[in-house]
């Protein structure tokens, strides 16, 4: 029987953590993380892991702590936010190019400046090309079962890549929810032991060298093997989710469909904000509006065909991006979106909505707008605006 | 189990061959990899000139100094990278130093 508790997103995570018992968990606190090595750390001290815990002094050490620790064959987790993420830049490349496959919470918050410590998605967005698997959660639920998820995906002969677990800071991260946990005897079964394989620093029977120097003649290939890494994942999360259902009844895809079959207007969304607009879904439908949601559960690698085929009998489509990338044409969910309809030969009207930047409070009402002008594309064919942002004092 | 992944990485390999991440499974595979090809300058030993005194191989940031039997026999030009030391330190003027075609 599963275990039914509350527990904040936060304590959702390093419940994760406790049950997995990694071997090696190097971290370094930054709000609205802060808690989770803090709640693992008191695992470590009341003995409930045998973790080696590495307190460093900052996110880059973190991060190389992860890297070294990895390399020499342990299953290594951290876990940080948005400037914390910012210092491991440099790493998180190393971490990914060297095929290592370190387990990472993002809690996600606005990156500097001004300061802010509230959510958005600038952080992760920003690392999107780091070569990391995402993973985004709605809510502590999500992030709990991607945590466990995500072990067995970075650690598949197939993918060997690190992975991301995104969830909304202090939105999901703070506030306590109820929750369904696993016995931690299924997590252990679930995610099993862990083989390194025998390409380990610390394995004496094959002596290896690890992140060399890879000059013009061979860093291409290097790349090119890593994209096909990428590649695989798709099928390895879709696998490994059937797995995790078969054990919780808890479904997974690349992501959520919420009454898409016959919508003709829809919003893509990534983390807590679907559950805000589901709700406006509901009132929608309730009127007879055919609207429908996309939640994006795997950024990293971009479920291209997926989505085209999810939206493709849309007539109009808004891409919310809770981080601006400051193209000056759209947040890059929408970029993404938008390029995946390119060759489907219906396709609907896509507009960008930025929205909620530095924690900026998102209502059923503003969601509500988005859907309002949708409908009016819809029915007038005219698109006033393609490039939007939602929620801002104009 | 012992160097069953040992390959030899060319310019051939392509990327469903290469090493992960580019891991290493031999160790002083740096002699195998030719980074005398950087070369622009080239220093030329004249043997019926020197005086085996010895000083220059020490000073060779690359170990391109051959010596055999505690003798300088020649220079390996697969990892010389032409940087002159050699030149400069002989004290005996025994090294040309001639640009690399
Ligand atoms: S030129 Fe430089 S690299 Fe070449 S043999 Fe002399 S000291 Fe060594
Ligand atoms: S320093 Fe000059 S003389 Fe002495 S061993 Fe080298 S080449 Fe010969």
């Amino acid at each position: 029987m599963a275990i039914r508790e509350r527990l904040s997103g936060n304590e959702a995570v390093a419940t994760a953590m406790k049950q997995i018992n990694p071997d090696v968990v190097a971290a370094f606190p930054i709000t609205p993380s802060t808690e989770v090595p803090q709640y693992f750390s008191q695992f470590v001290a009341n003995g409930s892991v045998d973790t080696e815990f590495v307190a460093v002094e900052s996110e880059h050490s973190a991060m190389s702590a992860c890297v070294g620790a990895s390399a020499a064959g342990a299953r290594v987790m951290t876990a940080t936010s948005a400037n914390g993420l910012a210092l491991m830049w440099e790493i998180l490349y190393i971490a990914a190019s060297s095929r290592l496959p370190i387990v990472m919470p993002v809690i996600n918050r606005a990156l500097s400046g001004p300061i802010n410590i509230h959510n958005d998605h600038s952080d992760s967005m920003g690392a999107r090309d780091s070569g990391w698997i995402q993973l985004y959660s709605e809510d502590n639920q999500e992030a709990y079962d991607n945590i466990i998820q995500a072990i067995r995906i970075a650690e598949h002969k197939d993918v060997r890549l690190p992975v991301m677990v995104c969830m909304d800071g202090f939105i999901v991260s703070h506030s306590v929810e109820n929750i369904e946990l696993l016995e931690t005897e299924k997590v252990k079964e679930f995610v099993g032991e862990y083989d390194p394989g025998l390409d380990t620093l610390l394995n004496p029977e094959q002596p290896v060298a690890m992140g060399p120097l890879d000059l013009p003649p061979h860093y291409f290939e290097h790349k090119r093997q890593q994209a096909e890494a990428m590649k695989n994942a798709k099928k390895v999360i879709l696998e490994i989710a059937k797995e995790f259902e078969a054990l919780t009844g808890r479904k997974y895809g690349l992501f959520e469909e919420y009454k898409m079959e016959d919508a003709e207007v829809a919003i893509v969304v990534l983390n807590s904000t679907a559950g805000t607009a589901k709700e406006v879904v509901d009132e929608l439908r309730e009127k007879g509006v055919k609207a429908g949601l996309i939640k994006i559960r795997v950024f990293r690698p971009f479920p291209v065909e997926e989505l085209r085929d999810a939206l493709k009998h849309v007539k109009a489509v808004a891409v919310m991006d809770k981080a601006d990338s400051f193209s000056a044409a759209g947040g890059p969910v929408f970029v993404e979106t938008r390029a995946a309809l390119y060759d489907a030969e219906t396709k609907p009207v896509v507009i960008s909505y930025i929205y909620g930047l530095g924690g900026r409070d998102v209502r059923t009402n503003d969601i509500m707008k988005v859907y309002n002008d949708l409908l009016e594309i819809v029915e007038t064919g005219e698109v006033k605006s393609v490039y939007n942002y939602l929620g801002v004092r104009e | 189990m012992k160097d069953n992944k040992k390959v030899t990485i060319t310019t051939e390999t392509t990327w469903k061959e290469i090493t992960p991440g580019g891991i290493i499974y031999e160790a002083g595979n740096a002699h195998n990899y030719k980074t005398g090809e950087w070369r622009s300058m080239k220093p030329i030993w004249n043997s019926e000139k020197c005086k085996q005194c010895l000083l220059c191989f020490p000073v060779c940031p690359d170990s391109s100094i051959l010596v055999e039997d505690g003798k300088i026999v020649g220079i390996d030009y697969d990892h010389c990278k032409g940087c002159g030391v050699c030149v400069e330190v002989c004290p005996f003027k025994v090294f040309d130093f001639v640009k690399e075609d």
